[in-house]
């Protein structure tokens, strides 16, 4: 457990190291949840079609576009994966006696770094456009938690894919191919109870769901979670099991 | 794991037993019998696609042998690939050193995976005998080609292993890079015990550095011993240009599109 733990902090030390050194990314991916919550989010709470809460559309959408960013900034976290191949960097590191769990989880702890930068630009705009953000020094606990095992959950199915398709090429089409059902099959946007029966069923299934509906109790004054933030950690716990067995157990074919 | 033994001087330091790699239809590696004694530097000759990256893969644990087996350092490549990984170091033919990163960092990285003991003072050591210590904390993308390549023989080197992988070594760099590298890798032997065994296409390399050589020819090996003997097997005053090309045939009859692509990106890279 000990040698786990400082395998993984090496990896997880070097990532971190090069994001500081060049924030470009992080400053690019904040872009986009920008726009969603200050157009998109602004355009839609006139609407008023959907019954989204007492805190309105924008105070619904908030957590969404949070979950949303997560996603977004750990689904592509293979195609680094696959450059560090092309370079040699994965040969390096699975020829030392580190554990392939400590190699992934390293990779995954510096993804929830992107994902926790991420929170805090959210919370900056959310608190701009007047959404009642809950400031309780335990929901922002419980917040990071499930920023924390959404970022690594989606880091690890991504590493995972990327160890399945190998190229950069293919990896971008796929990528695209699944970022966009696991965002729309989920309720970032929507609530589920006006979803179709079949999509209903897709969204339980797809664990950016439970990362909305944990945020959405915690994050937002007015906001219900469904599951209820216990349960949604819960299956995020699983979720993670379930992809860092995967992904360390796929990472080494991606010399083979 | 702090301290990783001295090699056994009385047990081979590889030894290979019908070694076989196959993928698809293709066999890349073809019952290989091999045996590379101990305190030596071990060069495996061969054109693109002969073979040689597949046996390098497989001897440090990178990947799984269809058939046959292998020892490295006393220990069994699939069974005991744990014990392997703690003895050997590995230089791959890419440069693989992280240019995001200074090169203190990158051998930080490197000290902790392993678990190196007093890891400043090796990371020190590392970069002075390499030459590298007042560039520790540059980035590595400013490093040129033989400084890269460099700090990863520093990189390999930090755990004190029995064995060293080297592909390609000085692929890509201008010749005084290549002379420093060789000398470095002389000191690592001779002054550590390391063994070392180094693929290259670089016959002057080979005539330089390596006590045994073996040629891989379509998977097999076409002739094994020292530079002396293969010279004298293919007569007269041969040099070790013509030992490759009588034992291995050309570039042309079996380089692959991938393995020329790949080895040309490299020296691209290096500029």
């Amino acid at each position: 457990m000990k040698r786990i733990a400082r395998e993984t902090f090496a990896i997880a030390d070097a990532e971190l190291r090069k994001l500081v050194r060049d924030p470009t990314e992080l400053v690019s991916r904040a872009i986009q949840p920008i726009l969603w919550l200050v157009i998109f989010g602004q355009v839609l709470s006139n609407v008023r079609g959907i019954d989204t809460g007492e805190a309105g559309y924008l105070g619904f959408l908030t957590p969404g576009i949070l979950a949303q960013s997560v996603l977004f900034s750990a689904i592509f976290y293979g195609i680094n994966v696959i450059w560090e191949r092309d370079l040699g960097i994965v040969h390096k590191l699975l020829v030392t006696p580190a554990s392939r769990v400590s190699l992934v989880l390293g990779k995954a702890i510096s993804a929830n770094f992107r994902g926790l930068v991420q929170a805090a630009v959210i919370y900056l705009v959310a608190l701009a456009l007047h959404v009642p953000l809950r400031w309780e020094f335990f929901p922002i606990l419980g917040v990071m938690l499930i920023v924390t095992l959404g970022s690594a959950i989606f880091a690890m199915f991504s590493l995972s894919v990327a160890c399945i398709v190998k190229t950069r090429e293919r990896f971008m089409g796929i990528g695209q191919v699944l970022t966009m059902p696991l965002f729309f099959a989920s309720n970032a946007i929507y609530p589920l109870d006006i979803m179709p029966r079949w999509l209903r069923i897709v969204a339980m299934l797809n664990p950016l769901t439970y990362v909305v509906d944990g945020l959405r109790g915690l994050m937002v004054h007015g906001e219900q979670s469904i599951h209820g933030w216990d349960t949604d950690c819960g299956v995020l716990c699983i979720a993670f099991a379930v992809f860092l067995g995967i992904s360390a157990r796929l990472y080494p074919e991606l010399v083979r | 794991m702090n301290h990783v033994e001295s090699p056994q001087r009385t047990l081979p330091a590889i030894e290979l037993r019908r070694l076989t790699r196959r993928f698809a239809q293709a066999t890349a590696v073809d019952h290989i019998d091999l045996t590379v004694a101990p305190g030596g530097i071990f060069g495996l000759l061969g054109a693109n696609g002969a073979g040689k990256t597949t046996t390098i893969k497989m001897l440090t644990t990178l990947l799984e042998p269809t058939e046959g087996s292998a020892r490295v350092a006393g220990f069994d490549i699939v069974s005991q690939a744990h014990e392997v990984r703690r003895r050997i170091g590995y230089v791959p033919q890419m440069l693989s050193a992280d240019g995001a990163l200074t090169g203190y960092e990158n051998l930080l990285l490197s000290a902790r995976l392993y678990g190196v003991p007093s890891q400043r003072r090796r990371i020190e050591e590392a970069l002075a005998f390499m030459g590298l210590a007042e560039f520790a904390n540059r980035l590595v993308k400013t490093y040129s080609g033989g400084m890269v390549r460099r700090l990863e023989i520093a990189q390999s080197m930090l755990h004190r292993p029995a064995v060293l992988f080297l592909d390609e070594p000085t692929i890509g760099l201008d010749p005084v890079a290549r002379r420093a590298v060789w000398e470095h890798l002389k000191g690592l032997n001779a002054d550590f015990g390391i063994t070392i065994l180094l693929t290259t296409h670089d016959m002057e390399e080979a005539d330089a550095l390596c006590s045994d050589l073996a040629v891989m020819h379509t998977g097999q090996i076409a002739a094994h011993g020292s530079p002396a003997d293969l010279k004298a097997q293919v007569g007269g005053s041969a040099s070790l240009e013509d030992v490759f090309a009588h034992f291995s045939g050309s570039v042309d009859e079996t380089g692959r599109l991938r393995d020329i692509a790949e080895t040309r990106s490299n020296v691209r890279r290096r500029g």
